[in-house]
This record gives C-alpha cells, sequence and structure tokens, in this order.
C-alpha cells in the first residue's frame, strides 16, 4: 500500500470567473497537460487553456463521403449489374431515384460515426477505472463547482509547486489524485472459467437454434400456405375424396339447359329446329367442333372410316338416306343422348357447338349429293 | 397598457436558481416515489397498451384482413396514423436541432424532452409499416441484404426511401439524444448513493468527467449532429409525402406535397410537445424551468406553422382548379362536399380557424386555453391525414371502383395501442432519466458563464 502512484493535484473554484482565470494563469505558468473541469461547457475555456480546434469535423467528412459513396455505387451495382430490372420503363441507371436513399445512408453513416469515433477515439470511453472518479472533487465538478488539475506527466510537475499555485489562485480542497491500483489478473480463475463455459454455450446454443431452426418456423402458416388440390391424388379437402364437385342439388349451372328429351327414344323428338343461323362462321366452328369430337369415329367426311383401325365399330354413314331425311333435332339428339355404342356428347360439346356441328353435318351431305341446280350461280 | 421592453432578453430560467438546485430539482422524479398522479396515468396507459396489444395480437394472428381496408381503399388506419406519428417526431428534432443551429436559447428547458418523444413518436410510427405487410415476420425482406433468393429491394421506390429515412431517423435521434444525456448521467452518478443506480448511471456516463477537453469535442460533435438533423428532418416528411406525390392518384400527385407536409408535421408535433410539457412542468415542480414564456413560444410556432398549412389547403384547392383536370378538380370537391366531408371540415376547423386564437396573449400564455387548443390542434392533423388518405382512394378515376372506408374496431385498438405505447413510454422516460438537460440549463442561467472582457458567444 506504500508506493501509491500519483496522477495528479487538483483544486476547487466557485466561479467561472476565477476558474477561466485560474486557466489562463496555468498556461502562463507553462503547463501543457493540465485540465478543467466544468459541469458545463464555460464559454472562452478552451481559448483560456490554449487549445487546438477540434478535428472531429474531419472524421464526420471522411465518414459521411464514404457513406454516400457505398449508398451510391451499391444501388448502381444492384440496379444495373447484379439485378437489373425495368422498373417503370425507365433506364437502370436511374441516378435522381438513388438520391434520396444517398442522403440518408450519407446522414445516417457520418452522425453514427461521427458519435463512434467522438466515443472511442477522442474520449478513449468507456473509462470508469480514471482517477478522477469518486473523489470528491469529481463529485463537485459534477454540480456547481469548477475543477483544475494538473497530471503526474506535465514536464513541469512538482508536487508543491502546483499546491502553491492552486491556492495563489484561490482554490480550495487541494487534492491529490492517485491512480487505481491494478489487481494482478488471474486468468485461471474459477469462477471467470465457469462464466466463459455458459458464455459458450449459450451464444452456441442460441446460434443453433436461430441458424438452423428459427429462421424457419412461421408463426401462422395459414396465410401463406393453403389447402388446394393435387393432380391424380386424393383430396383431402372433402370425404369422398374427390376434387370435383356435384352440382347442389335442385340447381342449374351457369349457362347450361337441362335435355328435355334425355334418355328417351328418337321418336319422341319433336319441333326442334336449328337455332343457329346458317352462316359461314357457324360453319366453320362447326367444322372444327366436328373435327375434334366426330371425326375420330365418322371420319372427316363423315363416312363413317374410322381413324381407330377397328377398335370401336364403325359407325354407319352420315350420307345415307336416313340420316339426310332427319330433321335437326333427330341428330342433335343422338349428339346429346347417345345412340347404340355412341355415348352422349352432351357433357363435351356445348348446345351451340351441337348446333353447330349439325349445320356442318349438312355441308358435308350436300357435298356428296349435290344437286344440279347447286351449279347455278346465286343471282 | 402594459408595456414591454423588447429590448431586453427574457431570462430563460426564472429567478437565478443555484447549479446544485437544479441538479436537485431535475433529479429529484428520479429518486423519488412515483405520486398517485403519475400511478393512476400510468394504469391508464398501460391497460391502452395492453387492449390495443389484443388488437395487434389479433392482427398477427389473423392477418389485415380483420382491419376495415378494402378495394379501393388499401391505405386506411395503418398508413393514417403512421404519417401522423412520424409527423408528431418531427418537433423534437425541431427544437433539438434547428432551434440550436439558431441560437434559439429557451429551447433549452425543453429539447431533452422534446427529443424523447421523438423517438417515442417514431417507435409508434413504425409500428404501423410494420404491420401493414401483413406478415410482419417477414419485414427482414424491406432491408437491401443478401439473402438466398438472390433478390434486391426496388431502390426507386418511395416506399424503400421511407424505409431508409424512418430508420435513419430513428438511429440519429437516438444518437443525438443520448449524446446529449452522457453529461447528465455522469452527473446523476456522482450524486447518487444507491449502489445499483450508481453501476447503471456510471454504464451509461460511459466514465464521463466533465473535462473541457472533452466539452470541446463534444460541443463540435453535438453542433456536427444539429446540423445533419436538420436537413434529415426535413428530408424525413418529404420522403413520407412522396409515398403520395409519386403516385398517380388525384390528390396526391402534387409538388406542394413535401414543404406541406413538414409544416403540418411540425404543426402537430408542437402541439404534442406543448401538451406533455404542459403536465409535466406542473408535476415535476419544473415551472421556473420550463417557464411560461417557453410554452408561448411554441404557441408562437403553432400560429406560424398552422397557418402556412391553411395556406397549403388553400392552395391544393386553387391548383386543383387551375390545372384544368377534371379528376384533380372533382378530388377536391368531394373532400369539402362529398361524403366525407365532416373529416374535412374538422381538419379545416381544428388546424385553420382554432389555432387562430393563439394571436390573443391571454389565451397563448393561459395553460388551459393553450392546453385545448393543442389537443384540437392534434385531432385535426389525424384528420389531415385521414382525408388525405381516404377521400383520394375512395373516389378515383372510375366510378365503377368508387368504395366507402369503414375502420374496424381492431383498426382503433391499434391506434390505442399506439397512444398507450407512447404515454407509457413517456411516464416512464420521466420517472427515470433527467427530462430536462442538467448541463445545457446550468449553463444558460445568468451569471453561468464568466463575465470577462470580449467574450464572443
Amino acid at each position: 500500500m506504500d508506493a501509491k502512484k500519483i496522477y495528479s493535484i487538483g483544486g476547487l473554484f466557485d466561479t467561472p470567473d476565477s476558474i477561466t482565470h485560474a486557466a489562463e494563469a496555468a498556461v502562463k505558468e507553462g503547463y501543457t497537460k493540465f485540465d478543467v473541469n466544468t459541469p458545463y461547457p464555460v464559454h472562452g475555456m478552451e481559448r483560456a487553456m490554449k487549445l487546438k480546434p477540434s478535428l472531429i469535423g474531419y472524421a464526420t467528412l471522411f465518414i459521411g463521403l464514404s457513406g454516400a459513396a457505398f449508398a451510391f455505387l451499391f444501388m448502381y451495382w444492384v440496379s444495373v449489374m447484379d439485378y437489373p430490372l425495368i422498373i417503370g420503363g425507365k433506364p437502370f441507371f436511374s441516378w435522381p431515384a438513388f438520391v434520396p436513399i444517398t442522403f440518408e445512408v450519407t446522414v445516417l453513416s457520418a452522425a453514427v460515426g461521427t458519435v463512434a469515433v467522438l466515443i472511442a477515439l477522442f474520449f478513449k470511453f468507456p473509462n470508469n477505472a480514471h482517477p478522477l472518479h469518486d473523489t470528491n472533487y469529481m463529485k463537485n465538478v459534477s454540480s456547481d463547482k469548477f475543477g483544475l488539475n494538473v497530471a503526474v506527466i506535465d514536464p513541469l510537475f512538482d508536487e508543491n509547486k502546483i499546491r502553491e499555485f492552486l491556492s495563489r489562485e484561490g482554490a480550495h480542497d487541494i487534492e491529490v489524485f492517485y491512480e487505481p491500483e491494478k489487481k494482478p489478473v488471474n486468468v485461471f480463475d474459477k469462477r471467470f472459467l465457469g462464466l466463459l463455459v455458459v458464455v459458450a454455450i449459450v451464444t452456441a446454443g442460441v446460434t443453433y437454434f436461430t441458424l438452423n431452426k428459427l429462421i424457419y418456423m412461421q408463426p401462422f402458416t395459414w396465410m401463406g400456405v393453403q389447402d388446394r388440390l393435387s393432380a391424380q391424388s386424393q383430396n383431402v379437402m372433402f370425404d369422398d375424396g374427390f376434387g370435383m364437385r356435384t352440382p347442389v342439388e335442385g340447381t342449374v349451372a351457369r349457362g347450361f339447359t337441362p335435355y328435355e328429351f334425355k334418355g328417351q327414344p328418337d321418336s319422341v323428338v319433336k319441333n326442334m329446329s336449328n337455332p343457329l343461323p346458317f352462316t359461314k362462321e357457324v360453319i366453320e366452328k362447326g367444322k372444327s367442333r366436328f373435327d375434334t369430337y366426330c371425326s375420330p369415329c365418322h371420319g372427316y367426311y363423315g363416312k363413317g372410316d374410322s381413324r381407330l383401325n377397328g377398335q370401336f365399330p364403325n359407325p354407319p354413314t352420315l350420307h345415307s338416306d336416313k340420316v339426310r331425311n332427319w330433321s335437326d333435332g333427330n341428330i342433335y339428339h343422338v349428339i346429346t343422348n347417345g345412340q347404340n355404342v355412341m355415348p352422349s356428347y352432351a357433357k363435351q360439346i356445348s348446345r351451340d357447338d351441337r348446333w353447330a356441328i349439325i349445320h356442318y353435318i349438312r355441308v358435308l351431305q350436300r357435298s356428296l349429293n349435290a344437286k344440279d341446280t347447286d351449279l347455278e350461280t346465286k343471282k | 397598457m402594459r408595456t414591454f421592453d423588447y429590448t431586453q432578453e427574457i431570462p430563460v430560467v426564472d429567478g437565478k436558481p443555484p447549479a446544485k438546485s437544479i441538479d436537485e430539482v431535475i433529479s429529484k422524479p428520479l429518486g423519488t416515489k412515483p405520486g398517485k398522479v403519475w400511478k393512476a396515468l400510468i394504469t391508464v396507459t398501460t391497460l391502452m397498451l395492453l387492449v390495443g396489444g389484443g388488437a395487434l395480437g389479433w392482427t398477427f394472428y389473423k392477418g389485415i384482413g380483420v382491419w376495415g381496408n378494402n378495394q379501393p381503399v388499401g391505405w386506411g388506419f395503418d398508413i393514417v396514423n403512421f404519417v401522423f406519428w412520424v409527423g408528431i417526431g418531427h418537433a423534437g428534432t425541431l427544437i433539438s436541432a434547428i432551434l440550436f443551429l439558431l441560437r434559439q436559447r429557451w429551447r433549452t428547458g425543453i429539447a431533452r424532452f422534446a427529443e424523447a418523444m421523438t423517438i417515442f413518436a417514431v417507435m409508434c410510427a413504425g409500428i404501423f409499416p410494420a404491420i401493414h405487410t401483413g406478415r410482419a415476420w417477414l419485414d427482414g425482406y424491406l432491408f437491401p441484404y443478401p439473402n438466398a433468393n438472390n433478390i434486391w429491394v426496388n431502390f426507386t421506390s418511395p416506399l424503400l426511401w421511407d424505409v431508409f429515412a424512418v430508420s435513419t431517423y430513428f438511429t440519429v435521434s437516438l444518437v443525438f439524444w443520448y449524446i446529449g444525456l452522457i453529461p447528465d448521467f455522469a452527473t446523476l452518478r456522482d450524486h447518487t448513493d444507491n449502489k445499483l443506480k450508481k453501476t447503471i448511471y456510471s454504464m451509461f456516463s460511459l466514465g464521463w468527467r466533465h473535462s473541457t477537453r472533452h466539452w470541446q469535442h463534444y460541443e463540435k460533435t453535438y453542433m456536427i449532429l444539429a446540423g445533419f438533423a436538420t436537413p434529415l428532418v426535413l428530408s424525413v416528411h418529404t420522403i413520407v409525402s412522396f409515398d403520395f406525390a409519386v403516385s398517380v392518384i388525384p390528390g396526391w400527385h402534387t409538388t406542394i406535397f413535401p414543404p406541406y407536409f413538414v409544416a403540418g408535421a411540425v404543426f402537430s408535433g408542437f402541439a404534442m410537445v406543448q401538451n406533455v410539457l404542459i403536465f409535466v412542468r406542473q408535476a415535476f415542480d419544473l415551472k421556473h424551468i420550463i417557464t411560461i414564456n417557453h410554452l408561448e413560444k411554441m404557441n408562437q410556432v403553432i400560429i406560424v406553422v398552422g397557418t402556412m398549412v391553411g395556406y397549403a389547403y388553400a392552395m391544393e384547392f386553387f391548383t386543383a382548379w387551375y390545372s384544368g383536370n377534371q379528376f384533380e378538380t372533382f378530388t377536391f370537391i368531394n373532400r369539402a362536399l362529398g361524403p366525407y366531408a365532416w373529416a374535412y371540415w374538422t381538419m379545416v376547423t381544428c388546424n385553420v380557424i382554432l389555432p387562430q386564437l393563439f394571436w390573443v396573449k391571454k389565451i397563448r400564455t393561459t395553460i388551459f386555453s393553450m392546453f385545448v387548443i393543442g389537443v384540437i390542434v392534434n385531432i385535426g392533423m389525424w384528420f389531415e391525414r385521414f382525408v388525405i388518405i381516404v377521400t383520394s382512394l375512395s373516389r378515383d378515376f372510375l366510378p365503377s371502383s368508387w368504395g366507402m372506408y369503414t375502420p374496424t374496431i381492431y383498426d382503433l385498438g391499434i391506434l390505442m395501442f399506439s397512444f398507450g405505447l407512447f404515454f407509457t413510454n413517456v411516464l416512464l422516460f420521466v420517472k427515470t432519466l433527467p427530462s430536462v438537460s442538467i448541463a445545457e440549463v446550468k449553463a444558460v442561467v445568468d451569471g453561468a458563464q464568466p463575465s470577462h472582457k470580449g467574450g464572443t458567444h
């Protein structure tokens, strides 16, 4: 406990005027490593202490410009090189649109950077182990007194002379500050090692959990993931396992008219005429439907020459007298209801398309049984 | 009639309190048990927080379908509240940064408090854009980071500018506030006997020693930060207004928006700061530090910006007519006479007409009347955002897509939550941190600065 190292000697002053005079006097005496502690910035003190102007502004300038350059170049790289997307028909390098973010990043980096530099480099904070802490001197300059202390590293440091100087300037409570004792650090202290292990386990655990579990957890999945019907697989949404639903009983689907003679013999069909006009468009429509749905069995010209190579019994020709003399309603009945091996096509071919096909069949029939009069040009 | 000597500067702090008593008065709420009023108020605000939190939780669980937003009104309370709260924050930065640069010494007593309110208001504002995305847990995608999908954000979108503006604003305000608090933490550290408090204060004071060698850099940094915060605060509400002005919706697509929004922000912010300051100075015996003179100056600012807002309303109408654009003209006629006319006229009454009462000195220096007008201004400014957003969206180009907007109970609940959060934070702040800057107030008391020859400050 004997050789405590002195850090500095200081005294307290009562008014801003006296501390300013004391600071000026300290400079005159030739002291350089002295400091003045005041509860608030006292105007003119920097001049009294002959301090050089603060250089923090250069740090701000450097960090701010770096932030601006980084933001602008980064946006350029993203928008032009790494992820070029045309947005609103504008060029990739739409620099005016980069201005707001460049500005914000400049302010952010400059402000945060300046403060970081101020605290870490200019103040060398945090430093709660400074010799001045927890002294009577510090308690007073924190509140309403003004203190001046000369550090031992000053070339002119002499304890008695400084005491004399301070009392001459009117200081009271002159105090000597000692460097805090440094306790030897024991790395193998059990508590320290235990703490290290706990920190290691917690850090590793939290990191593992975050990276492997937490980021894949969704709090509520049902907004993003919805039940859906997969092709060729059982449907889980309905009890019967089917995806397609039958219409609700007693209802008629939009655009659908139930067929009056469903399941009844051909002979009952009466008073059904083709509602469509006999025009080129309708016939072309009928041809396309006929070629799609009817031609596989009946052949492109309705001759019953199936392309299915005898896998199904060949249907009779559509050019027989029987069919030629049928009314349109009879043909409609066959397509809608089916006949012999031919199934109903009501589900595949819409009502209007069926009538269009009938017009086309009439065209086919006429083409093989043309009358002489057809050769005459219409006048 | 009493004449006033305008050549004489009014002292910033009433009387000539010694520095020690300033320490005591300002740190008193920190060391004493809370009073009945404080307890009653925090009960109310935490209740608002909890009940509103229920609405927020339900939104999280169920999705934003529980809100009143619909087609065509896709932005409702969420964005109204966002713009409202960001605006409230602006007064804090104006007081702490712009008035600092303009050497307005009267800001000293109220700056700390206003800065804290900025931070709390931006926190409240931040809730809304975060939750209006629907799945708030995926909000990380708002920030450009190298992700596994190899996609980047759209840097040309005002909505992204908003993300940058608001997060920068919050961070810089926080840093500015903390820098101001460091010397006060040191003072508190040296005055407390409580071990735990001492540890906490020491930690936050970072070991501040009130050294002139530090004050020198500190003051310079404070000036630099104020210099940055000033354009920042203007940019933030400008960018918020771009969210609207850059679109093509009639009533939004106007060049007047940036200055109009900034004026409105300062307007509502000052009203809010004034309201809460009135409460603090009554409750914590700070009447000589936050004086009537400060409040009166705030009210004068309120008239100025309120009149600017009124001018903007008139100019919007003029531009709509002068443009000759039928959609623009219709939108404004619809605002004043359409289905939301009640909201429009509430806004005009609260923002343009009633604040003019502050021209009367008696009204702007009486606590009760200024408090009431402050509340009215905030109601009006909330309605301003409602009018801008809802009337424009509900009546856009195609009459076939017109629709009305009605908020649901969850919208109201989340609004209540934000007020609960704000006032709970304010109440906790006044009990845990020095709500007036100790060091700055000491520096402006008469006689605090040396009377030496040729001082230039």
